[in-house]
């Protein structure tokens, strides 16, 4: 889960990271309170879950409470990238001497953790990382070792930080390492970090990652969840415990089992819509390797509840379950939905007990249901009923 | 011959006394699997029917070892508890560790991989999350349905579980060396890089089939190692050209990558080290099929 910028200085305060004093506000009345509340010039920032929001005029400098009513005015309900803003952070504007960035990371690649530093830090970060690499130090960082002052300090030197204020940046290093393991972390970007006129080193910027993996052993991380950003049928899938993303601009509903094969599915089908109009998926559905009567009854009812579906393809490989238990989650499923379910189904089954699965489709003789023996025959048809809906 | 895993290998179960652990390594010593016992700390001293023979329990790795000659463990761990069992197999020094846990915090896996590195890879990992191993005919170490196919000439690795029994379908007459699904997580022991490394090893293979999808850079980083090392053919395939661009915030995974980790730039990086890739998983069963020699 991504937090938003407000969320992650609240784990960072947490840590003992130096952050600036602010609030949270979802309308310009409450950001000019607020203003007044913190009693200097204030920045206004929309809190968005996305990058790039300095260039999309989404944060702005107010010298005064009816300037950060007119600042909040401006960028709330802002479309950045595709996110709306529901809320600005309102913080105390603070004297910038410099700006580094800071990071600790996930890599993939080699399998361990990075810290990246630079003293060039602010909004040009990638192009710096592009054009003159050696101005972003990358450390590696042994997990199991972690980061302690004498790592922090070797971070510091090689991302360049001035001495003066070299000591202060350890610290706050080791902090945001403390961060980053503590909270089960995969991202924690700081940029920029900043030094201020007296030589303080804060935090103005955060971006968080954590590990939903984790979250057995943080409770707490529940309350960061953001309802209000979740797509309806996303939230609903949700509720289900199932596995659904929303996929705009799609007209073929897909249920499949297996993150890896639901993907394959909606490539084939987008692959199988370019000679029937442009058909394209609606939806990423995985129901998991159990595929039972109840699972499948739950995805077909988010399937069927988006107006933007047209035709569902069920695409089963019947692995650790049988097909012939797929085909009666299927027929019992469309039992349960009785009248709900109008779109037409095309299902694919293979593997384990394939001719039994069949056998039991055939038998029901569903009017909405089409087999198709496979996947990309069946993936055409879909997109063919679509099409022709 | 195969990689990995064959008729050789002893295995043990960590986690063999919970559901999952019980139904797994039924299925598996159904399939030929050579299970000589599991682990479990709290049952020590007990065993369990499986099919008919009884399955001694020991209270740790390196005891299930040394009275067994145990050289591959399987791992039915719940998440919260997985990093220790994977650190006591490590610290055992079994040969293969084959984590099929799902959901396992990456602190976690990055951890005890950092451990087994420190003790020398003495320790080959595969997983987490993921299906396991099957070297059909020989042995099969995880979930993957033993009936899909028999032995035979090809060699899988996929990222993906049910993408492996896809591909083992749909190349159900030709047969497999051995199929890997080395999972999706961030961090995972065994790569497509070591598989290829073994297959290419491997006398009885003779085409691999490279399955990999979206995310990170594994696959450019295997078609670097195809180009450079590889000399049987490979095919592949990239799931996940459809799939909605991730909600990354940070520019800082792109940078360390070096790729953005789209569908479409793995399939550039194979098809730039010749590997042919096919766009459904028939079209790619069907360029493997072509690759390997008739009867």
């Amino acid at each position: 889960m991504d937090l938003y910028e407000y969320q992650a200085k609240d784990v960072f305060a947490a840590h003992g990271v130096p952050v600036l004093p602010g609030r949270t506000v979802d309308t310009a009345a409450e950001a000019e309170r607020a203003a007044q509340e913190i009693g200097t010039a204030v920045v206004v920032k929309a809190q968005v879950k996305t990058g790039g929001r300095g260039k999309a005029g989404g944060v702005k400098l107010a010298k005064d409470p009816a300037e950060a009513k007119e600042k909040a005015e401006a960028i709330l309900g802002l479309d950045i990238k595709g996110h709306v803003v529901h809320r600005v952070l309102v913080t105390e504007a603070s004297d910038i001497a410099e700006e580094y960035y800071f990071s600790f990371l996930l890599d993939r690649s080699n399998r361990t953790f990075l810290a990246m530093c630079s003293a060039e830090g602010g909004m040009e970060i990638e192009e710096l990382a592009v054009e003159r690499p050696e101005a972003l130090a990358r450390v590696p960082i042994d997990p199991i070792a972690g980061v302690d002052r004498a790592k922090a300090d070797e971070i510091v030197k090689q991302g360049k930080l001035p001495a003066e204020i070299a000591d202060e940046a350890a610290q706050v290093i080791v902090k945001l390492w403390e961060t980053f393991v503590g909270e089960d972390a995969t991202l924690v970007e700081v940029n920029p970090l900043v030094r201020d006129p007296q030589d303080r080193v804060i935090a103005l910027d955060g971006k968080v990652t954590l590990d939903d993996n984790a979250d057995f052993r943080h409770a707490e991380h529940a309350q960061l969840v953001d309802e209000r950003t979740a797509n309806p049928l996303e939230a609903k899938a949700k509720e289900k415990g199932l596995n659904y993303v929303k996929l705009e601009g799609g007209q073929v509903g897909i249920i499949g089992n297996g993150a890896g094969l639901v993907m394959s599915t909606l490539d084939v089908v987008a692959y199988a819509g370019e000679a029937h109009g442009g058909m394209k998926p609606a939806n990423f559905l995985d129901i998991g390797g159990g595929a039972s009567a109840e699972v499948m009854a739950a995805g077909m009812d988010v399937i069927l509840g988006d107006d933007d579906v047209k035709s569902v393809f069920v695409n089963v490989f019947g692995g650790i379950t049988a097909c012939d238990a797929v085909a009666n989650g299927i027929v019992e499923a469309l039992g349960i939905l009785g009248d709900d379910a109008t779109k037409p189904l095309v299902v694919r089954l293979d593997g384990n007990n394939v001719d039994e699965g069949r056998r039991i489709l055939a038998e029901a003789n569903h009017p909405l249901v089409t087999v198709v023996d496979t996947m990309d025959d069946a993936a055409a048809k879909a997109a063919e009923l679509a099409a022709r809906a | 011959m195969s990689i990995f895993l064959d008729e050789n290998s002893k295995v043990i179960v960590q986690g063999l006394t919970g559901s999952e652990g019980m139904k797994h390594a039924t299925k598996m010593m159904a399939s030929g699997t050579n299970i000589v016992g599991g682990v479990n700390a709290r049952k020590a001293g007990t065993s369990v029917e499986i099919s008919g023979s009884t399955v001694p329990v020991y209270g740790g790795v390196e005891e299930a070892m040394k009275e067994t000659g145990a050289n591959v463990s399987v791992l039915f761990v719940p998440p919260k508890f997985a990093k220790d069992a994977a650190v006591e197999a490590i610290d055992a020094g079994i040969g293969l560790a084959v984590v099929i846990t799902e959901g396992i915090p990456v602190h976690d896996s990055a951890w005890f991989w950092a451990h087994a590195c420190a003790n020398g890879n003495r320790t080959r990992i595969i997983g987490p999350n993921c299906p396991g191993i099957i070297s059909p005919g020989k042995s099969n170490a995880g979930i993957i349905p033993a009936n899909i196919t028999g032995p035979g000439r090809m060699g899988l690795v996929s990222k993906s579980g049910t993408l492996t029994y896809q591909m083992m379908y749909e190349l159900r007459d030709i047969g497999f060396s051995t199929a890997i699904g080395i999972g999706g997580d961030p961090v995972i022991g065994t790569t497509h890089i070591d598989a290829l490394e073994a297959f290419e090893a491997d006398p009885e293979t003779e085409a691999i089939v490279m399955i990999g999808e979206i995310g990170g850079d594994a696959e450019e980083r295997a078609a670097d190692f195809v180009k450079a090392n590889v000399t049987k053919p490979v095919v592949g395939y990239v799931a996940g050209f459809t799939a909605p661009e991730g909600k990354t915030m940070g520019h800082a995974g792109a940078i360390v990558s070096g790729s953005a980790g789209t569908a479409q730039a793995k399939k550039e990086a194979l098809e730039a080290a010749g590997v042919k890739v096919g766009k459904t998983p028939t079209e790619t069963a069907d360029l493997a099929r072509s690759l390997v020699s008739r009867g």
